[in-house]
């Protein structure tokens, strides 16, 4: 007998995303243009209570017949990406307004994206693992695209599609490779199975796939043109709860299913992570578009969450969970920054244009001061103490080549991210700024306060749950 | 000759690979990457149900059920973004997709 209370429990935010996202298109399809500006309240209102709803189970369960299984390792994820899939999704009524695009097709893709989330991090199987992968890469094609009058905004969604259904064809061939060589597609008979060179071979080509999912060198082609090209709120949402839930599921993979065979993949990691700082952080440095400089940004920061995978299940997946936790929170909060910078006829994208910001909005300049040490990691703010956690997880596994390359990488990065402060506070304002709407300011403050202050307080109570959650993948 | 598990392997990581090169070779048009990657998700197909008939399981069945709904679902946004991008650009040759570089 199947035991249904335990079954919706574990895929219940799951289940609630896609009834909404499944009840929006009926009521959209009624009420038609009066359901746009509603439909993001409705959605982002949606996700928290989604998120509450994954705490409500936080333990795990199973569901499906072995399809399904969560533990507290990728609940703790599911709760971060869909709050910050929420807050997205708040703080993106008044772009869309403006440039005259705001339509609830937006939201029901946000919810849909996010009902992917939801199902690769629960995945305990390759079919969901696949579904759910291009549940959430199908939904943020159309995304990227979601401008569909710019030629940028096409240009962006073109690009990505045609990168990422070729990473989804890789990840799927070596699930298929997986698959032949160990007899199953379930984590728990894979990870069981006798490591043929087949199924080695499966295992790189999942790991090509994954790392285009988390934008990591050298698959991170994609990412710089998709941030400059999309629209402003689309890139926020992409750079902050897709990276938790992508990142997250890519640890879980290769810790469930290859954990024994650590041995065969620590290298291959490594040097992923050590390419992504690499290019990341040389590339930002001559970069003029601040959102394609957070791009960059991105896959520098994606390159030190790799080290935390490449250490281990053990010693790796706590100060995972505390490095992107903290990463998302800075990164959605600079991009909220960038929305809320706006000037006559269009928004502030050239770094040169943040110009005497402390002067004219001095709050803000803060604030984002604020946020960009954090994501540098200097030390009195939020992101120090999540690289110093990814930092002595790598020197503890004995990857001494990597976390010195995060060192420099580290240093390196302070140069662009000094650049925006210095052009910030010193330079001549060059126009007024236009006042912007409440959400978006709100949240910028709220991800600064966080990465200032607020983290001192839960911080060791954050490392404490990332622990104990990290526990549940032993279970 | 008997038809062996490794014949259905050759001919699939073949289409693999055609398709995996196909996109990269060609300088042409859009329309042509998308058949490329068909034939990426066909290949896959063929290893799956390969497997499955070899191995005696039927998950591979169901697989490759999944990915021939997906493959559709990949096809129709494609073809939709290639729409939305045409109506801008006027232009669907692979050379002038560099609005953006760096």
């Amino acid at each position: 007998m199947i035991d249904f209370t335990a079954m919706i429990l574990t895929v219940g935010p799951e289940l609630w995303l896609v009834a909404i996202a499944l009840i929006g298109v009926l009521v959209g399809a009624t009420l038609k243009d009066r359901f746009n500006s509603v439909s993001i309240k409705f959605g982002a209102l949606a996700l928290f209570a989604a998120a509450a709803f994954s705490l409500m189970n936080y333990e795990g369960g199973e569901a499906f017949n072995g399809l399904v299984r969560t533990n507290t390792f990728v609940n703790f994820a599911k709760f971060v990406s869909y709050v910050l899939a929420g807050f997205a999704l708040l703080t993106s009524e008044g772009f869309l307004k403006r440039h005259g695009t705001i339509r609830y097709e937006y939201s029901l893709l946000i919810l849909l994206a996010s009902f992917g989330m939801g199902m690769i991090l629960s995945a305990a199987d390759l079919m969901t693992l696949y579904m759910g992968v291009e549940t959430l890469s199908l939904s943020s094609y159309v995304l990227a695209a979601f401008h569909r009058d710019s030629a940028k905004a096409s240009e962006a969604g073109l690009k990505y599609f045609v990168l990422g259904a070729l990473a989804s064809g890789m990840l799927l061939y070596g699930a298929s490779l997986v698959y032949g060589f160990s007899g199953s597609t379930e984590y728990a008979v894979i990870a069981a199975a006798d490591p043929s060179i087949g199924m080695m071979f499966g295992m790189v080509l999942m790991i090509v796939g994954l790392a285009f999912k988390v934008s990591a060198a050298p698959m991170h082609i994609w990412t710089p043109d998709v941030y400059e090209g999309a629209p402003t709120p689309v890139v926020a949402f992409f750079a902050s709860a897709p990276k938790m839930a992508s990142m997250v599921v890519f640890a879980n993979v290769m810790f469930t299913m290859f954990g024994d065979v650590i041995d065969q993949w620590q290298l291959i990691i490594c040097i992923i992570a050590g390419l992504s700082m690499i290019v990341g952080s040389l590339g930002a440095l001559t970069q003029t578009n601040i959102k394609r400089l957070l791009g960059y940004s991105s896959i520098a920061n994606m390159g030190y969450a790799l080290v935390a995978v490449a250490a281990g299940p053990e010693l790796g997946a706590g100060p995972l969970l505390v490095f992107l936790t903290l990463y998302v929170i800075a990164s959605l909060g600079l991009f909220m920054g960038v929305l809320a910078m706006r000037r006559k006829g269009g928004m502030v994208e050239g770094i040169n244009e943040l110009g005497g910001l402390m002067r004219k909005r001095p709050v803000l300049a803060i604030a984002l001061s604020i946020l960009i040490f954090s994501m540098a990691g200097l030390p009195p703010f939020g992101g120090f103490f999540g690289k110093w956690e990814v930092l002595s997880a790598g020197v503890e596994a004995g990857l001494m080549p990597v976390v010195i390359i995060l060192v420099l990488a580290s240093v390196v990065s302070l140069g662009y991210y000094l650049r925006l402060i210095k052009i910030m506070w010193f330079d001549e304002p060059t126009e007024r700024f236009e006042a912007v709407d409440g959400p978006v300011t709100i949240t910028v403050l709220l991800a600064a306060l966080i990465a200032g202050i607020l983290f001192l307080f839960f911080i060791s109570a954050l490392s404490g749950w990332a622990g104990t959650a990290a526990l549940g993948l032993a279970g | 000759m008997d038809l062996g598990l490794s014949h259905f392997l050759a001919v699939s990581a073949a289409l693999f690979t055609i398709g995996v090169v196909g996109i990269f070779v060609n300088r042409k048009n859009i329309i042509v990457i998308l058949m490329a990657i068909e034939l990426i998700l066909l290949s896959v197909n063929l290893n799956l149900i390969a497997f499955a008939v070899f191995s005696g399981t039927i998950a591979g069945q169901v697989f490759a059920m999944l990915v021939l709904t997906v493959a559709a679902a990949e096809a129709a946004v494609g073809l939709a973004i290639l729409v939305v991008y045409f109506r801008n650009r006027g232009d669907i040759s692979v050379e002038n997709v560099d609005l953006m570089k760096g």
